[in-house]
């Protein structure tokens, strides 16, 4: 079940995880994704290369709080997209 | 922008006809955080469809259950904006995000439902999670 907009993507208003095939996780709410792009809202990113936290402890962080929304809209080219996730899922 | 007090009195209401006390201002939510024993639930309201169908009907739902915690208050996150971030002051390391919900013991934040666990949800499933937290903390 979406939120209660009936002009939107099924994804509109949920809180996401995008994973790219470049290794980058990006956690944030999903305003609209087609098949070109993903835009998310109030979104925060982990990097492959960042020292710490890692991915895991980072996404499990993520799925228990939430994050900050250090990136107030985001694109994600959909050909860089591998995955799509609801971030509550991973709760 | 705050919404029209018009519009969103019934998204109030949906909580304090309950006997959800609402927190408009920093001291309300001081005071209520200064009472530091015992169990308290903290709502924070908004005006998101996922509150509406999951978030205010899942603590309806919760708070008739045999457990629950000995006071509740709301925040309105949107419309009663200052009251809101001094809410959010007291959980700080917590990311903000509304709807969502606080279970407080002894002063100590011990459970948070945030809002991507109540979206795309239900009500029952929102109340089931409470409840959980219900019967292991208060």
């Amino acid at each position: 079940m979406g939120t209660f907009h009936h002009d939107t993507s099924p994804l509109h208003g949920i809180t996401v995880v995008v994973e790219t095939r470049s290794g980058e996780v990006w956690v944030g709410r999903c305003h609209d994704e087609d098949e070109t792009r993903v835009l998310l809202l109030d979104a925060d990113v982990h990097r492959p290369d960042a020292a710490a936290p890692d991915r895991a402890e980072w996404l499990g962080r993520a799925a228990r709080f939430g994050v900050f929304p250090k990136h107030r809209q985001v694109v994600v080219p959909r050909a860089e997209v591998a995955s799509l996730t609801r971030l509550g899922e991973l709760a | 922008m705050p919404y029209s007090p018009l519009m969103v009195r019934p998204m109030r209401e949906e909580l304090t006809t309950i006997g959800v006390r609402e927190l408009m201002t920093p001291e309300d939510v001081d005071a209520f955080m200064a009472e530091k024993s015992g169990t308290a639930l903290l709502v924070f309201n908004s005006v998101c469809g996922c509150a509406a169908g999951m978030a205010r009907p899942g603590v309806r739902i919760a708070l008739g259950h045999d457990k629950k915690p000995a006071v509740v208050a709301s925040v309105f996150a949107g419309q009663d904006v200052e009251a809101t971030a001094r809410a959010r002051s007291y959980i700080a390391e917590i990311p903000p995000s509304s709807p969502s919900i606080a279970l407080f013991k002894d002063g100590e934040l011990a459970y948070f439902l945030p809002r991507h666990r109540i979206e795309g949800r239900n009500a029952e499933a929102v109340a089931a999670d409470l409840t959980r937290a219900f019967d292991e903390l208060c």
